[in-house]
């Protein structure tokens, strides 16, 4: 498709026109001697806003007929500068926008970032905190996937998916209001620690939602198991091997799918992952299929940490009692002149953390979230980053679209599972 | 992680198998904190040593990010974090280049020296976006995050928070990185 220079443009449109598009096109001249009407190529603008997108992403496809022959997403558009942000706000208060990034996980990006304060600081969680942490973290994961099940049967055209997704995920933000106070972004997570122990009646809660989960887990294995639509269109489709997900640095999910049973909850535990029993799911193909069936899996298996947490949850102090990094008990300000001193410091100019770099992983329901933090020794970090694992996995997309039907397409974007605002920050 | 005494054999060995051609020593720095080793490397050796990092098995790039550290020179920072999977090993691999010639080779696409890395594809984008390290011989070295438009590199630590006046329907066409250009008659 030749591109006609048009004076009117504005400067924008002109160098957006100047994206190279796939060689495919070359190879479909009609000059090479092919069918001019058969081979004819339509390049089409998909999103960003479309529901089938999960958010703002837009991309620019190159069909052939109802094949996809390239993929070029274009991001950017929820991009709100999270990373700059942070530079200019003390560390604790770092943590409520570094929640908003992936706002499905909010408690991993807010664990990941506490998690490299606390490996500069050099400061121990209590145990009873890392437990609270895990409960808090898994019972995340499992309100992820259940967004993704149902935006994703959404997709594929299943709309009574969602409302039964939804069901429970409504379950799971209630115990996160009754935790924090908050349903979605909680802040619960601090350095040192979480900010408030778990009230009266949150453990009975979950101990109800934990025995429902796995019969739910079963209910949507019946509807979407047994159904001929949903298994045409997942299985089989856009598969992808291991050795080229590893070369595009996709993690989590989407390379378990593929039968690499790489994941940082066991590889590399960080906290207290180390204490649970649970198993790695992984798929053989890795096409929508296993993709789709892993994440079912590891509803699960979550719910099995959860419940080994919340059975050996220890007694003892939720947050360090490191004074100078975590808030004084509220009843000692009126009674100890030092508490008053820490807490006075704490809220106006923060916490100062050494000087040094740390980069820290860990395993968010879409695959490695890693938080590099460079501390210049003042009381702001002098650089966050987020290695989220939507901006990473999103590469892949391309490939395992490419030679597809664009209904396989769109079945595919819901499989990889991107969070646009994971991917902009 | 390897422990200090890796590092510095990770080191040496880098030294050993990437001389070039003038002598200089690859390996400027080594720095082992909190548990994570990082190696300083020249910028014109990062294709070479990371290709040898993955010969010893450091295979998959898990990250890729730059680091300002104004007001120090050379000022702007380009750091990868390599992962062994099959012994759990992380190691970091720091490049610094200097503002006024922000440039480094792209390690996404093949090279003699090694089969590259797809992954640092958006990852490389990202930065030049973000503090305008141009790397050279990347496939699509575009903006990514910021509009194509745009102008600066916000993430640099003298690009100031909230410096650019946002824009409302009265004042539109008004501000610096207005696609309409500055003070356009109304």
């Amino acid at each position: 498709m030749s591109q006609v220079e048009n004076p009117t443009l504005s400067e924008y449109r002109k160098r957006e026109q100047s994206i190279t598009l796939s060689p495919t096109e070359e190879q479909l001249d009609p000059a090479a001697g092919a069918d001019a009407t058969v081979q004819q190529v339509l390049t089409l603008n998909f999103g960003p806003h479309h529901p089938a997108t999960h958010g703002v992403l837009r991309l620019l496809v190159t069909l052939q007929g109802e094949v996809v022959r390239d993929i070029k997403p274009i991001i950017g558009y929820v991009h709100t500068g999270i990373e700059k942000t942070a530079e200019d706000k003390a560390y604790w208060k770092v943590i409520p926008v570094i929640e908003r990034m992936d706002y499905l996980s909010y408690y991993f990006n807010a664990m990941a970032f506490v998690g490299a304060v606390e490996t500069l600081l050099e400061v121990q969680v209590p145990p009873r905190a890392q437990y609270l942490r895990v409960i808090h973290l898994e019972l995340n994961r499992i309100m992820s996937h259940l967004v993704w099940l149902g935006t994703s049967a959404l997709d594929l055209g299943a709309i009574s998916m969602f409302w039964y997704c939804f069901r429970e995920r409504e379950t799971i933000l209630d115990l996160f209001e009754m935790s924090s106070g908050q349903r979605m972004h909680t802040r619960y997570f601090q350095v040192g620690g979480v900010i408030e122990d778990i009230p009266p009646g949150f453990a009975s809660k979950l101990q109800g939602f934990l025995d429902e989960m796995p019969a739910r887990v079963d209910q949507y294995g019946d509807l979407l198991n047994g159904n001929e639509i949903v298994l045409k269109r997942l299985r089989g489709t856009c598969p992808l091997d291991a050795q080229t997900l590893l070369s595009l640095g996709v993690t989590g999910p989407l390379l378990r799918a593929a039968g690499n049973p790489w994941d940082l909850r066991k590889a590399a535990p960080f906290g207290s992952y180390g204490d649970f029993d649970f198993k790695i799911p992984v798929g053989t193909v890795g096409d929508n299929y296993d993709r789709f069936a892993v994440r079912m899996a590891e509803m699960r298996e979550s719910v099995k940490i959860i419940a080994q947490a919340l059975a050996g949850l220890p007694e003892g102090p939720y947050i360090t009692d490191d004074r100078k990094v975590a808030l004084p008990p509220r009843h000692e300000l009126a009674t100890s002149m030092e508490a008053l001193i820490h807490h006075f410091k704490l809220v106006t100019e923060g916490f100062r953390v050494p000087p040094g770099e740390v980069y820290f992983p860990l395993e968010s329901p879409r695959g490695e979230l890693g938080c590099f933090v460079r501390s210049d020794g003042s009381s702001k970090p002098a650089r966050v980053h987020m290695r989220d694992p939507s901006f990473v996995n999103l590469q892949a997309f391309a490939h395992m679209a490419k030679g597809a039907y664009i209904a396989d397409m769109i079945a595919t974007l819901a499989m990889l599972d991107p969070i646009l605002g994971g991917i902009d920050r | 992680m390897p422990d200090a005494t890796g590092l510095e054999l990770i080191a040496q060995d880098l030294r050993k198998t990437i001389g070039g051609g003038d002598g200089a020593d690859p390996v400027l720095d080594t720095v082992f904190f909190r548990g994570r080793a990082t190696v300083s490397v020249r910028a014109e050796a990062i294709r070479a040593v990371l290709a040898q990092l993955r010969r010893r098995g450091y295979s998959f790039m898990s990250s890729l990010h730059g680091v300002d550290y104004y007001p120090d020179e050379p000022r702007l920072g380009v750091i990868y974090e390599l992962l062994d999977m099959s012994r759990v090993d992380r190691i970091t691999v720091k490049v610094r280049v200097p503002s006024d010639a922000p440039e480094l080779h792209s390690v996404t696409p093949e090279t003699p020296e090694g089969p590259g890395w797809p992954t640092a594809n958006h990852q490389e984008r990202e930065v030049y976006d973000m503090f305008g390290v141009i790397f050279r011989d990347h496939p699509d070295l575009r903006r990514i995050l910021m509009p194509e438009d745009y102008e600066g590199h916000p993430q640099r630590r003298d690009f100031p928070v909230g410096g650019e006046p946002v824009e409302f329907t009265f004042n539109e066409g008004e501000g610096p990185t207005s696609s309409r250009g500055a003070g356009s008659a109304r």
